[in-house]
């Protein structure tokens, strides 16, 4: 008798349960987030990433003659490369989960999902797996910048004014 | 100088996407979406270029540049093509990014086994 009496009170606990209780349990549960840490990891290794990205920027205006502009975009390359052989080489996902944010954050992070997914989902195939889901983590950057930037098109040609502040 | 605010100013765009992770409760592809939808808009009122100008690698190596070079693409059209030039020029100045991401990533999927 003790025993169904203990079921049915088990039971009676289930009942009441509902998402919400079961939300707030979970929330007493959850481990605190370091805030504080976090930020300061991610400062620094962001700041670190933007700074080896300045040199990169740096040797490409001495070397070819470039402005601050067009070695933008040679830059970004090179940062690409250099996040493509990390995440290769698996060093990358250790990097990040000391940095988060500071990792993901800049142009590397971009280059580091495009690649794992890439590696990821190789063995599915080159077409079906690996060229297809190239863009599943990179995809909705892609997307959103795409939309804000044609909003952004559209709301100027309405003001009427052309590409004025560049 | 350039050195020092490249670090500073790339560092503090990291921290807002760890508070949009850690303190907004984002995932990861909302946080990235979010920075790249505020660089297009911060490009749109004007407040990007000049920060690209006193931070260098700072401000344009973030994912937050990467909505800024989409407009820059779109409005730079805009301006010497007319209205179709939003669609033709999204891509103009991004495309060393995507381009190379994209090509380095399949040669890495084809020469590399997957590791850790």
């Amino acid at each position: 008798m003790p025993a169904k009496t203990k079921r049915s009170g088990v039971k009676l606990q289930l009942d009441s349960l509902t998402p919400q209780v079961y939300k707030q349990m979970a929330k007493k549960h959850e481990p605190s987030r370091p805030v504080f840490k976090n930020c300061i990891r991610a400062f620094l290794s962001g700041g670190l990433i933007c700074l080896i990205g300045q040199a990169v920027q740096q040797v490409f205006m001495a070397n070819f003659d470039m402005t601050p502009r067009e070695a933008a975009s040679p830059t970004v390359a090179v940062l690409i490369l250099i996040s493509v052989i990390l995440t290769c080489f698996g060093v990358y996902d250790k990097l990040a989960q000391w940095c988060g944010a500071g990792t993901a954050v800049p142009v590397t992070g971009f280059a580091n999902s495009m690649c794992s997914a890439a590696l990821e989902h190789r063995a599915e195939g080159i077409v079906l797996g690996m060229a297809a889901n190239m863009f599943k983590l990179a995809g909705s950057v892609i997307v959103f910048g795409v939309v804000a930037a044609f909003i952004i098109g559209i709301v100027y040609i309405f003001l009427g004014h052309g590409g004025g502040h560049l | 100088m350039i050195f020092v605010w490249a670090f500073v100013v790339g560092g503090l765009i990291c921290v807002i996407g760890q508070l949009l992770l850690d303190v907004v409760k984002l995932t990861p592809a909302h946080t990235m979406s979010a920075l790249v939808v505020a660089g297009a808009i911060a490009d749109a009122v004007g407040i990007y270029d000049p920060l690209v100008k006193f931070a260098g690698a700072g401000a344009s190596v973030p994912i937050t540049s990467f909505g800024n070079s989409l407009v820059h693409g779109a409005l730079i059209e805009l301006e010497q093509t007319g209205w179709i030039g939003i669609v033709t020029g999204i891509f103009n100045i991004t495309s060393a990014g995507i381009s190379s991401a994209i090509v380095f990533s399949f040669l890495a999927a084809l020469l590399v086994r997957p590791k850790g």
